[in-house]
């Protein structure tokens, strides 16, 4: 599989209190999760973000509340992709669960611009940068937890 | 091959004779806990991929705690939800206001979870409960289904950091200034996917309300989980809460460590983590004047009774500086009885601070307690990210109930010491 997408790009420690604050954990609608994605450190972005758009980030992206509304937010508003130079670990999981693709790529998460223009081929891991042409390679999944995400997310490998 | 403490529960729970890090291992779980924020995440995922049945009622925690007594119709729509399928279940542990506490302070004092056990909780402060010797930590909503469904749970075997405690307590410094002091030196994720490990001579001097404060914020540095061994200290806080037998594990001798670390309690001062990470620490005895708003007493980090007891001992024949919201909440119900029987209710109502039963309300920006633009709060809880206690342009001090309690008396940031 492959996407394209413009960036938003975000720093280190991005917690998943901004991601979705929990004065809107009253629901785990998607849509409702997703008119608050990210409001409290870029209350532009869900104005801007566009359907297969491409979340950058730093190191341990997701940190802090185990909350599974933060990955369903992001995916919810359209966002095809989240790279970081590391993720959290709780987040990481849930992540996976939901079916928000990740990928680790320190490289790509120091280098990637704000607004840029991202491909992602999911097979081979490569992540190429459109708007000035470089290329990296995001760390592969281990077969386990490949296996999860062929089969559709967690509970659906359960049967 | 030696294990650490956390390698050894998680071999013994996969039906292995060792584990190494890295490995992925599939465990089999003692308990699975979640709350009204979390748990109708999992009930739905659980009913809409057409699963009927948990694994065992009797191992299934369900604490309605967040936005409880509810804070709006949503919030009371999820935790019918809770109620509904916890009926339908039959989940023996289901904790509704009244009966409930704050999750992290109730599971320990209910005996749910004993030494030797390996629980998951949709709740990033699972980790609580390696104050007990247990292997614990947080997990997602589909996490906790697949749990609840399997009583299973896959996981990376971690590596650990060995953290050596030695000496004791100046006065008015107590676990919270361990745990931030240990953040502010790693950073926020300084133990990222990696267990904290803690031992020596001067864990004898942590009482358990100590350990358990320390283990809740293991998540403040990254880790999958935080634990402590097992001594007369933990045997004692068990008896009585539970017929199941403890089963202890001690780290081999020779358990490889990605670090140590050193804390020498003789050193460390009432500390304070500055907005917006738990890692911007500095002692109270360094800072400039910071004026305050509002003050919280809680939390699953400080919400037991010897938190209630530090700040009752501040506020004692004190009062609360004008223009300072001082809010007290102890973590359960039992806490709240000993707030009463103790005195402690009627010292924090007649310095001029509410007392409210448990939630986990103000911590998380839910309710009881929220901030408006630029207002400042120092609070005993465990985060002060970017509007975690309300308004984006708030901000949270994090601090032990000695400091919070001196801070709401002065109506600045302060140590306890300053009014002696």
């Amino acid at each position: 599989m492959k996407i394209q997408g413009k960036v938003h790009k975000y720093g280190d420690h991005v917690d998943t209190d901004v991601i979705i604050p929990a004065r809107y954990l009253n629901t785990a609608k998607p849509e409702e999760l997703a008119a608050h994605c990210m409001e409290d450190i870029d209350k532009d972005f869900v104005g801007k973000v566009q359907t297969g758009d491409i979340m950058v980030a730093g190191v341990n992206f997701g940190c802090g509340s185990s909350r599974e509304h933060a990955p369903i937010a992001i995916k919810a508003s359209g966002v095809s992709c989240v790279i970081a130079k590391n993720f959290a670990r709780i987040f990481y999981r849930n992540a996976l669960n939901i079916g928000l693709p990740i990928l680790e790529c320190p490289e790509a998460g120091e280098a990637i611009q704000n607004g840029d223009e991202v491909a992602v081929d999911f097979d081979s891991g490569v992540i190429t940068d459109v708007t000035t042409g470089e290329t990296f390679k995001a760390e592969p999944f281990p077969p386990f937890i490949q296996n999860i995400i062929q089969k559709g997310g967690l509970l659906a490998s359960l049967k | 091959m030696a294990m650490t403490m956390t390698q050894k529960i998680l071999a013994a729970h996969a039906g292995l004779d060792s584990v190494s890090a890295g490995q992925l291992i599939e465990v089999n779980l003692d308990l699975v806990m979640g709350n009204d924020v979390t748990s109708p995440v999992a009930i739905h995922e659980m009913e809409s991929k057409g699963f009927e049945n948990v694994f065992d009622n009797n191992r299934i925690a369900l604490v309605m705690d967040h936005f409880t007594p509810n804070k709006d119709i949503k919030s009371a729509e999820n935790c019918k939800q809770v109620r509904t399928f916890a009926k339908e279940y039959g989940i023996k542990n289901f904790f509704d206001v009244g009966k409930m506490g704050i999750e992290h302070a109730l599971l320990p004092e209910k005996g749910l979870v004993i030494s030797g056990d390996t629980v998951i909780g949709a709740d990033s402060h699972t980790c609580t409960y390696g104050a007990l010797g247990a292997f614990s930590t947080g997990v997602g909503s589909t996490d906790m289904a697949a749990g609840m469904i399997s009583g299973k749970a896959w996981f990376k075997v971690p590596s650990a950091l060995k953290i050596v405690i030695t000496g004791n307590f100046q006065k008015y410094v107590s676990g919270k200034d361990v745990i931030l002091h240990l953040i502010g030196k790693i950073g926020v994720d300084g133990a990222r996917y990696r267990s904290l490990e803690f031992t020596g001579d001067g864990i004898r001097n942590l009482s358990m309300d100590d350990r358990f404060c320390i283990a809740n914020m293991a998540i403040e540095c990254g880790a999958k989980n935080g634990i402590f061994p097992v001594d007369e200290k933990t045997l004692a806080y068990m008896a009585g809460r539970t017929d199941r037998k403890p089963v202890i594990f001690e780290a081999d001798a020779d358990a490889e460590y990605d670090e140590v670390i050193e804390i020498n309690l003789d050193e460390l001062k009432p500390t304070v983590s500055f907005p917006h990470l738990p890692e911007n620490t500095h002692t109270v005895d360094e800072i400039d004047e910071i004026p305050i708003d509002q003050v919280v007493i809680g939390s699953c980090t400080n919400g037991r009774i010897e938190d209630m007891r530090a700040a009752a001992s501040v506020l004692k024949g004190r009062t609360v500086a004008d223009g300072v919201r001082c809010i007290v909440i102890p973590a359960t119900q039992t806490v709240y009885m000993q707030c009463i029987e103790e005195g402690l209710t009627k010292i924090f109502v007649e310095a001029g601070a509410i007392v409210s039963t448990p939630t986990c309300g103000p911590c998380l920006g839910g309710h009881m307690g929220i901030l408006a633009a630029g207002e400042r709060a120092v609070s005993t809880t465990n985060r002060n990210f970017v509007g975690r206690m309300g308004h984006p342009t708030s901000e949270v001090y994090l601090a032990s109930p000695f400091v919070a309690a001196a801070s709401a008396v002065t109506g600045k940031i302060s140590c306890p010491c300053e009014l002696d």
